[in-house]
């Protein structure tokens, strides 16, 4: 009778054990993926009819032992790439991801060029320049 | 005046992208399906719950499935359209009852007027889910061959039906049902 009753409370505390697994995986998943009625929401965050169903087919499709990356095509293949909250890597997305970088180099290229036309641009002072300069400089020290 | 003209382009660029995003509309998400086999499904219809309706009934011909529900607004704006567009008899239109009550739906059509040949209960939105619905209204264009051609997000207006669906019907009628 112990026995089985320890087997029982062993079995209900894996089951609790793999359900908040199941439920962080999902909570992660969610996170990932936007919801197409308030675009700026994640599915997690947002109250819409479909956001709660995706969450639901996202718990459910976990539970199946579906893998991330199984559940994150099928939401690409029916709502696009723009369900996705990292877009993914293509031709039509490098300007995106690669833009503000472009951005960067350009204007540390622009800097560069800038400092040492600038510095061209300033000549060397002559003999007598620094004659002058000399002279000035004494002049204040023999002041008190 | 040399000095100007690097952050005047800038700026003239800027103001392009913007000009041109005044213009798209961020709820029209191109739909990845167009062009691909229209999802299988096989759901009870609307009106007579023991009998089913689904993709394999409507196969070897060309046919529009429109997504709406009684508690979706725009379609009640959509619906005049709609049955134009039934009146014209071009394609059969196969509702998708989508989340909706089965009394409140068949009410609606009573009230209203009934434009499909028969209206599938999706009501727990799978069937959405698996034709990437997320606005109702929303309507798709289906080939002989199974195909979605055509994908509507939003209401259908006369503008579109005249300038884009009947002609694209046309040209899928004449289309060869293996072809």
């Amino acid at each position: 009778m112990v026995k089985w009753l320890a087997a029982l409370l062993m079995a209900l505390a894996l089951s609790a054990q793999a359900d908040e697994d199941l439920d962080k995986r999902a909570a992660a998943l969610e996170e990932e993926l936007r919801c197409l009625v308030c675009q700026n929401q994640t599915i997690a965050d947002s109250h819409a009819g479909l956001a709660a169903d995706l969450r639901r087919e996202v718990r459910e499709q976990l539970a199946q032992g579906k893998s991330e990356q199984e559940v994150l095509d099928f939401m690409v293949q029916r709502y696009g790439d723009f369900v996705l909250y990292r877009p993914p890597v293509k031709s039509t997305t490098w300007l995106l991801w690669f833009g503000p970088l472009l951005l960067l180099l350009a204007g540390a290229v622009l800097l560069v060029s800038r400092l040492r036309s600038a510095r061209r641009e300033t000549p060397a002072p002559s003999e007598e320049e620094l004659q002058r300069a000399r002279a000035l400089l004494d002049n204040d020290k023999e002041q008190p | 005046m040399k000095r100007f003209i690097l952050p005047l382009g800038v700026f003239a660029a800027l103001l392009g992208f913007l000009w041109a995003g005044l213009h798209l509309n961020p709820r029209e998400v191109p739909s990845p399906l167009i062009d691909k086999p229209a999802p299988a499904f096989s759901l009870t219809q609307l009106h007579v719950p023991e009998r089913q309706i689904g993709t394999r009934d409507m196969a070897g011909q060309v046919w529009i499935l429109n997504v709406w529900a009684s508690w979706c607004v725009a379609c009640r704006q959509e619906h005049p359209v709609l049955m134009e567009l039934a009146r014209m008899k071009l394609a059969p239109i196969v509702g998708l009852n989508y989340k909706d009550g089965r009394d409140d739906g068949i009410a609606n059509l009573q009230r209203a007027g009934d434009p499909y040949l028969v209206s599938a209960f999706d009501q727990d939105g799978r069937v959405g889910i698996d034709y990437g619905v997320y606005g109702v209204p929303e309507t798709f264009v289906i080939d002989k061959r199974g195909v979605i051609r055509y994908k509507q997000i939003g209401i259908l207006t006369p503008e579109v039906v005249t300038g884009t669906l009947v002609p694209l019907i046309a040209k899928l009628n004449k289309e060869g049902g293996n072809g």
